[in-house]
């Protein structure tokens, strides 16, 4: 069985970004970058299919700039087999970014495509119910727990009421939702093997997609921001203010 | 100009999450269409035509979508988005399942999680956990829209009289099937339309205390919330937790418990009318955004909170 897992290069979660002064987007320049958090937790589970046996091949694929390599290699050195960089230094919204990733499963034909829930970049959440709409195939979002059974695959789901469970026939979307695993940390010979691994280097067109973008920016802003309030010394005083300022209680 | 919406609910009730959903298609304009994918859900699709400003409402009853499966939903409303300008479901884990689905078998690129219609092809959504807010234009001739529910007031539930009209079904998809769910069960109101909620953080230590915070509550009438910390604990499921990639309130009053304040989770509960946080640490920034600050051990404060109120 074969897996494919696509990975997004973005801000690292740590990095407290500023919205550019020209309100034209949010600054980049000498930041952190860092695989997706939920790509991560992607590729973790990929592997911890590979060990258990029931997968043979991991592939990652990114498709961003050049430096997106960087994160193909920690996705190798997490235990990805070999690496796709479908290079572009443009903005590819997610449609663009499903068709991409169909032209590739066409190629490699995976059973499994594992994807992150949304990069936290532009928190969009579409990418893996777009690429399962291209292919047909049935989704299982926002995972927290996998099984291969029978020859398809269960998929609990986290929902807004609690958990669902689904069976999915085979080739089969997932996208990862926060606790279906904690990723691994790459060890360092982990991360020198990954390096002599293979990766191939493409561009959109190559594979015959037109990423023109569907919307524009217009502007980027920061958000209203909150005022600090005050610390009260008691309870009593708490009270007294949610009644009697704030009046939310009664 | 006319808009779709994607009607939330479990066969038997509409999910509130759709009257903020039909308040963002009032804000686009033209007539409003919902749309109930169900089995048996007739009660729904009555409902729905009492909506105030709702002028059809089309019901797909068969038994493929007695779950809300998308392999068997995202095909019907393909087929029917060609009549309409504008396609809207509410930004939960229906929505988000189903309406990038459904976009991408219309060829068209969707706008997520939109927090307000500057025009019918511009909106505001918010990016990097809502740390910055993106204006963006969509030149796609069907707009597939996401809405958050907290940015828009509920439309009226009353007040309509919609025809409803059926509408043919399209069959299973054979491709993925319903096997069951674990359904968190509660008296207490839904997290993300409560006028008031308290959560609970790391802070709080363990499932066993986090009572207190139940209890607390269940006094003010509030539904419980949590930090992915205190979910990734163990203390209480998945489904209470309050954040980025969780659930977004907006109450008017949000009860921060031992919680610490990552952005993760301010992005969750940052647009409260009124936010008090419970922390031992004076220096938690949790305290940067609450209206009220109380810097204590909550074991104490909590409980003596629940006498008083």
């Amino acid at each position: 069985m074969k897996i494919l897992v696509p990975i997004k290069r973005v801000v690292d979660y740590n990095v407290k970004i500023r919205v550019k002064t020209d309100n034209s987007g949010v600054d980049l320049a000498n930041v952190k970058m860092s695989v997706n958090p939920f790509d991560e937790i992607a590729i973790e589970e990929a592997v911890r299919l590979k060990e258990a046996g029931k997968a043979t091949e991991i592939i990652a694929v990114s498709i961003g700039p050049d430096k997106a390599q960087e994160q193909l290699r920690t996705a190798m050195a997490i235990g990805a087999d070999r690496g796709i960089l479908v290079q572009t230094n443009d903005e590819v919204e997610p449609l663009a970014v499903a068709k991409i990733l169909k032209a590739i499963v066409d190629k490699e034909k995976p059973d499994i495509v594992i994807l992150g829930k949304q990069a936290i970049d532009d928190d969009s959440n579409q990418t893996g119910q777009m690429l399962a709409a291209l292919l047909g195939w049935p989704q299982g979002t926002f995972a927290s727990k996998l099984e291969i059974e029978g020859g398809g695959l269960k998929v609990t789901r986290e929902i807004d009421g609690g958990l669902e469970t689904l069976m999915l026939k085979l080739p089969a979307i997932i996208t990862t939702d926060l606790r279906l695993n904690e990723p691994r940390y790459a060890k360092l010979p982990d991360i020198m093997k990954a390096k002599k691994k293979d990766l191939a280097v493409m561009s959109p067109a190559d594979l015959g997609i037109d990423t023109a973008p569907r919307m524009k920016t217009l502007k980027v802003a920061e958000p209203a921001k909150r005022k600090g309030g005050i610390k009260v010394a008691s309870v009593d005083e708490l009270i007294g203010k949610l009644k009697n300022e704030a009046k939310v209680l009664s | 100009m006319s808009v779709l919406v994607l009607a939330e609910h479990d066969n038997a009730n509409l999910k509130p999450s759709t009257l903020n959903t039909i308040t963002a298609a009032k804000k686009v304009g033209g007539e409003i269409h919902v749309l109930v994918c169900g089995s048996g859900c007739s009660a729904v699709a009555q409902a729905a035509a009492k909506i105030e400003g709702v002028s059809k409402v089309l019901k797909c009853d068969a038994p493929e979508h007695a779950n809300g499966l998308a392999e068997n939903a995202a095909p019907v409303i393909a087929g029917l988005a060609k009549n309409y300008s504008h396609v809207l479901a509410p930004a939960t884990t229906y929505g988000k399942n189903i309406l990038p689905r459904t976009a991408a078998l219309c060829d068209m690129q969707q706008i997520s999680e939109i927090i307000a219609v500057e025009s019918p092809d511009t909106f505001q959504r918010p990016i990097y956990a809502g740390n910055a807010i993106a204006t963006v234009q969509s030149n796609d001739a069907i707009k597939f829209i996401t809405v958050r529910g907290t940015n828009f007031d509920a439309a009226a539930s009353s007040g309509g009289n919609a025809a409803i009209e059926d509408i043919a079904a399209k069959g299973d998809s054979g491709l993925s099937g319903y096997v069951g769910a674990e359904l968190s069960k509660s008296e207490r109101p839904e997290l993300t339309s409560a006028k008031i909620v308290v959560s609970g953080g790391r802070g709080v230590g363990s499932a066993e205390n986090f009572k207190i915070i139940e209890k607390l509550a269940d006094k003010l009438g509030a539904a419980v919330g949590a930090s992915r910390a205190a979910v990734d604990a163990g203390y209480v499921p998945n489904d209470y937790q309050v954040g980025q990639t969780g659930k977004v309130v907006a109450p008017d009053l949000y009860v921060a418990v031992g919680i610490s304040g990552a952005i993760q989770h301010l992005a969750g509960m940052k647009d409260s009318k009124i936010i008090v946080a419970i922390n031992k640490d004076p220096e938690a920034p949790i305290f940067s955004v609450a209206d009220y600050g109380l810097v204590g051990d909550l074991f104490e404060i909590v409980p003596e909170m629940e006498g008083k109120v």
